[in-house]
């Protein structure tokens, strides 16, 4: 009787918890997004619309990229041609819309490429330490040191001859894109590793890792379970970033005709040599590729500083 | 201080070494014959230049001596000659790089003019109309890229009032004003698009520093604004902007790159471009060290200016 009795009182001092129903982590980042960062949410729907663009490319463009004689010769925009043509004819709204194509497959593949990397050297340098965390550092130390451009045109310099005998000579799937893919995943990669690797570390000091620790958790899911999960900010974060970055690289590449091969429409190549002496005669062929581009750029940079904020406050660095 | 400075210096070897055995490997990763493509770029090459090129870089040894004798030349400053002019890497870089170095200083000078005023602007007036329109540049600074707008300040003025930067490199002794005119557009774009991470930086540091309670101490003792933020806020908050402006280095040198070939400065990113369109392999690698090395050695000098701007931090 007693007993029953103490229960019900300790029922009652029981504090009462409004049970809220917990949103899913990444619905509720979307919404924290959506309501506390316009010029985030502006960047992510910059992005979507060139992701679309990519994507439905060969529905959206009105004419084949690479069509000579789609229309005259530098024909000024029209309901024709939205953003003109240029000194073949090429309608130029069609080779900026198949430019996002290009953009896209070589950000988002180059990123593949540097969070594989990133992650793993991240991972066992900070997680298992030793000797293998110092040889990497100083591995890493470096290639930070190595200027990024000039990583990037050695590597295509080197590169130039050579022929991938499982990919083709001309279009996206070629051997200068792979190139560039591969160069841009290493270089981001290895510099992103140690802010991967930073995170690692202090995650590994937590208390619930030593609790899993103590009750026998092995390597494997240790780092699956408990270490993964809470550097996941830091990796989306840099993947946001790196894509517009990327993206830039591969403009620039292209802009200096190192880049993807010519049968190729990109932002980049649009503005290159052959295009500037077109220029002074129809400035649409400067404007519009440098617009998309800057825009591409920008609305990654934009949402991925608003992720940054959003996932995690301690990565802020101005 | 002194052991302090060996220490960092003894510390880059092996950072240097490691760019060395990079920059090494560039040659013999070349897939295919090197000479054969080196001869293939040149229709006028002979038989003697073909002999004279292997022999040069040395190629029949085995790959570690190969590395031994690399290394040997490079301290002695041979980086090995153009296969096409002939001339020796190291006095092309001598000529080039003066004028890489004064148009990467040109533009980091502006960026920081530009920046650290709007910067200390912006987060001293937080969220009024200047602080949107400061952070707005600064993001679209981040984003456009330079030759970008190296092309619209080229393609429009002269298009509309027929004006047009110089485009033909002028030396100091066309006289002092028409040199650094020569590089002031550029450097500005330059500078404008480093400006935009230097300006963040500076913003972030000085919210963060002008919290802190020495300066509502200072602001109680009735100093006036502009002593509080430039001789007690500005100096703590430089440190971390400091490092930016260090790293922006080896970005300005991608600038270089970019903008020389735009506008026909005689720099070393021509020169490296021009050197990869050829195939002129030891033009390349002795431009690719060098770059780097320049890098390493800057960032030291980086680290060893916290210590003037912060008595605190301590060398040992």
């Amino acid at each position: 009787m007693a007993q029953q009795e103490r229960a019900t009182i300790a029922e009652a001092q029981a504090p009462q918890f409004e049970l809220r129903r917990q949103l899913p982590f990444y619905v509720d980042v979307l919404r924290r997004l959506v309501r506390e960062k316009p010029l985030g949410l502006f960047g992510g729907a910059l992005v979507l619309l060139i992701a679309i663009l990519a994507v439905t490319a060969s529905w959206t463009a009105p004419f084949e990229p690479n069509q000579l004689g789609a229309g005259g010769r530098l024909e000024a925009p029209s309901t024709a041609h939205f953003f003109g043509t240029d000194n073949l004819g090429r309608d130029v709204f069609s080779r900026i819309v198949w430019g996002a194509r290009i953009a896209m497959f070589v950000g988002f593949a180059a990123v593949v490429v540097a969070t594989f990397i990133s992650v793993a050297l991240g991972l066992l340098s900070g997680y298992f330490g030793g000797w293998f965390d110092i040889l990497v550092q100083r591995l890493v130390d470096a290639f930070i040191a190595f200027p990024a451009l000039v990583f990037l045109l050695g590597v295509v310099a080197v590169f130039r001859d050579w022929q991938a005998p499982f990919l083709q000579r001309e279009g996206v799937f070629s051997t200068p894109v792979f190139i560039i893919i591969i160069s841009l995943g290493i270089l981001f990669g290895v510099g992103q590793s140690r802010i991967i690797r930073g995170a690692v570390l202090s995650v590994s000091q937590a208390t619930y890792v030593e609790a899993a620790r103590a009750i026998g958790v092995g390597h494997t899911r240790m780092i699956l379970r408990h270490i993964l999960p809470n550097v996941m900010a830091p990796i989306i974060t840099l993947a946001t970033l790196g894509l517009g970055n990327a993206i830039l690289a591969e403009a620039t590449l292209s802009f200096l005709g190192l880049g993807v091969p010519p049968d190729v429409p990109s932002w980049g190549g649009m503005l290159s040599r052959e295009a500037r002496i077109h220029m002074t005669v129809g400035w649409w062929l400067a404007v519009f590729p440098g617009v998309a581009l800057s825009a591409a750029v920008f609305g990654f940079n934009m949402l991925g500083d608003a992720l940054r904020d959003l996932l995690d406050p301690r990565l802020r660095t101005g | 201080m002194t052991e302090y400075v060996i220490r960092r210096l003894l510390l880059a070897i092996p950072t240097v070494l490691l760019v060395m055995f990079a920059t090494f490997m560039l040659l013999r990763l070349v897939p295919g014959d090197l000479v054969e493509l080196m001869m293939a770029e040149n229709p006028y090459a002979t038989e003697e230049d073909r002999a004279r090129i292997e022999r040069e870089l040395g190629l029949d040894k085995p790959i570690p001596q190969q590395f031994a004798v690399y290394l040997g030349k490079v301290l002695r400053g041979d980086f090995g000659h153009s296969p096409w002019t002939g001339r020796s890497v190291a006095s092309e870089l001598q000529d080039r790089l003066p004028v890489t170095v004064e148009f990467g200083f040109m533009a980091i000078l502006i960026g920081l003019i530009i920046a650290l005023p709007v910067g200390i602007l912006s987060a001293v007036r937080q969220d009024t109309l200047a602080d949107y329109a400061a952070r707005s540049f600064a993001i679209l600074a981040l984003s456009v890229p330079y030759f970008f707008t190296a092309l619209l300040l080229i393609v429009f003025p002269s298009t509309w009032w027929g004006w047009s930067p110089p485009l033909t490199y002028k030396p100091w002794s066309a006289g002092p004003i028409d040199h650094l005119y020569y590089y002031f557009w550029p450097a500005l774009l330059l500078g404008v698009g480093l400006a935009g991470s230097v300006m963040r930086m500076t913003r972030t540091m000085m919210l963060e520093v002008l919290r802190q309670d020495y300066i509502r101490t200072a602001w109680a003792k009735g100093l006036r604004e502009r002593a509080i933020i430039t001789r007690h806020a500005l100096k703590n908050a430089l440190i971390p902007v400091v490092t930016i402006v260090g790293l922006q280095v080896g970005t300005a040198l991608g600038g270089t790159i970019i903008l020389e070939s735009i506008f026909n400065i005689p720099g070393v990113g021509r020169y490296f471009i021009g050197a990869i369109f050829q195939r002129d392999y030891p033009s390349v690698q002795g431009v690719v060290l060098v770059l780097a090395v320049i890098v390493v050695l800057v960032n030291i000098v980086v680290d060893l200016t916290y210590g003037w701007l912060d008595p605190r931090i301590r060398y040992g």
